[in-house]
């Protein structure tokens, strides 16, 4: 029996010593195995490029690191993303643009970087705009990648076409209205005025006619200000300044943008914004001339909607020293200034904005733009950028955008669309579990 | 002496086929002997009765965790509140989210009602629903009648009718904003012939009529085909009958095509119902519920109510999609009753 027993314990021994053998061997490769980090990445233009070409050199110079960027499209992050993050899963990183509405999954940097004070010295503006309502005061929960500025782009070959002018940078809304209309009447251009349909669009003209938007840390949605910046949308629907075809044609809270109208030249003001340079410097190229113009005025102001994107790291990942030198790395002068010189980005960076940044463009049109919404972003309202940074700003863009479409297309009046707008706000602070009145 | 060196086709064919066959056999008594053992244990543990449900077990469990689990949960999304994901984070809200559906002072003002885009929804829904089942029923047998009949080339434009349901509905969709769009193919055409660009997609009347006509397009096909075998076996001595006597054609088909095809055509009409009230997917792409809510559907609503607006109330879109599911069940207990009194009659 002792026998029997001795040699099935012999036998079992010799099986497993391979077997043990083979784990060690597979333990030792894990071991050295780079640690890898995920980014959930979208991209407006060319980005997605530079970023992939920036983070191989990154693990050139870090071995021990491997950076996978996964890149989706933008909806992905607007629909998915918060539902990965709420399930708490998601990547280490990812570049987001709801950057307040999200921060609740962001993960403190500071005590993980090895030169937080740079942090402080060069992103002291933005650094606000991702820090959770409870977290820490002082916390570094992201680095933009993007500082982006509402700003209108105009087709200048219609102009021209036409023999009007462009209005000088003082110009009014309705100014602008009254030109575009003109213009696009003389040549035919199916879209005289074109904006994106949403909420953050639409925000810097209702500021530049006196919105205010919020009162302390309570929303103020409706005001003398934002009804006009509201019945200028619904008028220009009515009178062909704008048309129904482009924001007609989704419904709800639906994005919609005019880039391929503009890009074929049927659109001769486009409300837009900056990160929309790199997208026309390709798409329109050489075939007529555009440019960037100051944003209009109201009697309140002449600004647009600061915003953009942020590269936030995420509460949830498992390799936090090594999410924070990505971080580090991408943030550091000389990279955050070639991403922002090839990508043709506004820079958050203090230092960087003033010393300037030598953008790599032979494009006169995307020069001349860039030149103005440097200057524009030293005329955006401290409204705007008070509005930029609320953490629930979003609850407001889609109420309005939402809203004012239906008394567009004739389904409500604007006084009732300015009811629902508030019921909407009421509602979605509920579900944040926010008791608003 | 050539011919004789190689053996035929037929040969050479017949020992390959019995060939694989013997592999086959050889390959399927190795696998059901590798499985006797285990399966005699388990048999000799529950018994004869208790195989039946092992047999079922593998069924039942992927049921229970992609069918039956998500109903469950469902059930408890729509008892519970705020824009959290994860169950325990949710507060328990009684049956807040449904009495916030139903807050209506007149049910067909849906200015009246607190959530007026849940019965924004629900009207277009309705209307869309008429329109297009009486449409998809009315053509689907013509269709079927005139596929029916002695036709040339019947079976090419059989293929042509049924072709539509083949594509995916982003593809129709996507084909028909090309067509329907300002500057597409149809405002072309009318623009050659001298008349004025219409807004096909951008009017609210005619969005709505283009959402009925594309998905009648999209879908007759299907329906047509089932009305079709259900023509096909209607026994052709009574047509010869009536033909005999004399029987004008029109008589004919209200005294022995209707009441014959009676049963498949109840049966076409309540899945295009349920289908109806799903319509989701075509109408998306093609108008995404524009202009303003004008052709937002209930699976829409409950869609964006979810997922596509950035504050996720999950609570309401689940009640909603209970109260749907309520309509439909109906439909689908009266689709049942239909085909068991069809049988039995």
């Amino acid at each position: 029996m002792f026998k029997q027993l001795k040699t099935i314990t012999g036998g079992l021994m010799a099986l497993c010593m391979p077997v043990a053998a083979m784990m060690a061997a597979a333990n030792t490769a894990k071991a050295a195995d780079p640690t890898e980090v995920r980014i959930m990445w979208y991209s407006d233009g060319n980005e997605g490029d530079v970023m992939r070409d920036l983070l191989d050199r990154f693990e050139k110079q870090n071995p021990d690191i491997k950076v996978t960027l996964d890149r989706v499209p933008y909806k992905t992050v607007v629909e998915q993303l918060p539902a990965l993050l709420d399930s708490g899963q998601g990547p280490d990183l990812a570049r987001v643009t709801d950057l307040g509405g999200l921060s609740r999954h962001y993960l403190d940097l500071r005590p993980h970087l090895k030169n937080a004070k740079y942090f402080d010295d060069n992103f002291a503006s933005s650094l606000p705009w991702f820090r959770p309502a409870n977290g820490n005061k002082d916390g570094i929960y992201g680095v933009m990648s993007q500082l982006a500025l509402t700003l209108p782009l105009v087709n200048t070959t219609l102009f021209q076409q036409a023999g009007i002018p462009l209005p000088g940078p003082k110009a009014t809304w309705d100014d602008w209205a009254k030109a575009s209309k003109a213009v696009a009447d003389k040549v035919k251009a199916p879209y005289p005025m074109a904006f994106d349909r949403s909420g953050h669009r639409i925000s810097g003209m209702s500021i530049s006619m006196g919105g205010k938007f919020i009162d302390g840390d309570k929303p103020a949605l409706v005001d003398a200000g934002f009804k006009s910046g509201m019945k200028n949308l619904v008028d220009w629907h009515a009178n062909g300044t704008m048309s129904k075809a482009l924001w007609g044609s989704v419904g709800g809270t639906a994005y919609r943008g005019a880039t391929e109208e503009f890009a074929n030249a049927q659109v001769v003001f486009y409300m837009s914004g900056t990160w929309q340079f790199t997208q026309f410097a390709k798409t329109v190229a050489k075939n007529f001339e555009w440019q960037a113009v100051a944003n209009p005025c109201g009697p309140a102001a002449c600004t647009g909607m600061p915003g953009g994107a942020a590269l936030v790291p995420i509460k949830a990942t498992k390799n936090p020293q090594a999410v924070a030198r990505v971080v580090e790395y991408f943030a550091s002068e000389p990279v955050y200034e070639e991403y922002h010189a090839r990508t043709l980005f506004l820079p958050a960076h203090a230092g960087l904005a003033k010393k300037g940044i030598n953008y790599v463009t032979d494009d006169a049109n995307v020069k001349k733009s860039l030149a103005i919404a440097v200057e524009q972003v030293a005329q955006t309202s401290p409204i705007a950028f008070k509005f930029q940074g609320y953490e629930h700003n979003r609850i407001l863009f889609n109420a309005m955008i939402s809203r004012v479409n239906q008394a567009i297309s004739g389904e409500m009046s604007l006084d009732d669309a300015y009811t629902r707008m508030q019921a909407d706000i009421v509602e979605g602070f509920a579900a944040k579990g926010i008791k608003l009145q | 002496m050539k011919q004789n060196a190689q053996p035929p086709l037929d040969a050479e064919m017949s020992t390959t086929a019995e060939r694989f066959s013997r592999g086959f056999a050889l390959a399927y008594t190795g696998l059901m002997r590798a499985l006797e053992p285990p399966f005699a244990a388990i048999q000799k543990r529950v018994g004869i009765k208790g195989m039946a449900y092992v047999f079922v077990a593998p069924n039942m469990i992927i049921f229970s965790v992609f069918v039956a689990l998500p109903m469950i949960l469902n059930i408890w999304y729509a008892l519970t509140g705020s824009n959290r994901l994860m169950i325990g984070e949710r507060p328990f809200v009684g049956l807040d989210n449904f009495s916030a559906l139903l807050d209506c002072k007149d049910y067909l003002d849906v200015n009246s009602c607190k959530q007026d885009r849940f019965w924004r929804a629900v009207h277009n829904s309705v209307l869309f629903v008429a329109l297009q089942v009486t449409a998809m029923v009315a053509l689907s047998l013509v269709t079927a009648l005139i596929l029916n009949g002695k036709l040339r080339a019947r079976g090419f434009f059989r293929a042509v009718f049924f072709f539509p349901v083949l594509l995916s509905p982003v593809v129709v969709a996507l084909i028909w904003k090309w067509i329907l769009q300002r500057d597409g193919l149809l405002n072309a055409f009318l623009m050659d012939g001298g008349f004025e660009r219409v807004a096909f997609l951008h009017d609210a009347s005619w969005s709505f009529f283009w959402t009925v006509f594309v998905s009648v397009w999209a879908h007759m096909g299907f329906y047509a085909l089932i009305l079709l075998a259900g023509l096909q076996a209607i026994p052709a001595d009574l047509y010869e009958a009536a033909e005999m006597d004399g029987t004008p054609k029109w008589r004919v088909f209200w005294r022995i095509t209707v009441p014959l095809l009676l049963p498949t055509l109840l049966v076409v009409v309540i899945l295009s119902l349920i289908r109806a009230v799903q319509a989701f997917d075509e109408i998306y792409v093609l108008t995404g519920g524009g202009p303003g809510t004008a052709t937002q559907f209930i699976v829409q609503y409950i869609y964006e109510t979810a997922f596509a607006n950035q504050v996720h109330l999950l609570g309401l879109a689940a009640a909603a999609s209970l109260l749907v599911a309520v309509v439909l069940m109906v439909l689908t207990l009266l689709q049942l009753r239909i085909s068991y009194h069809g049988k039995t009659s």
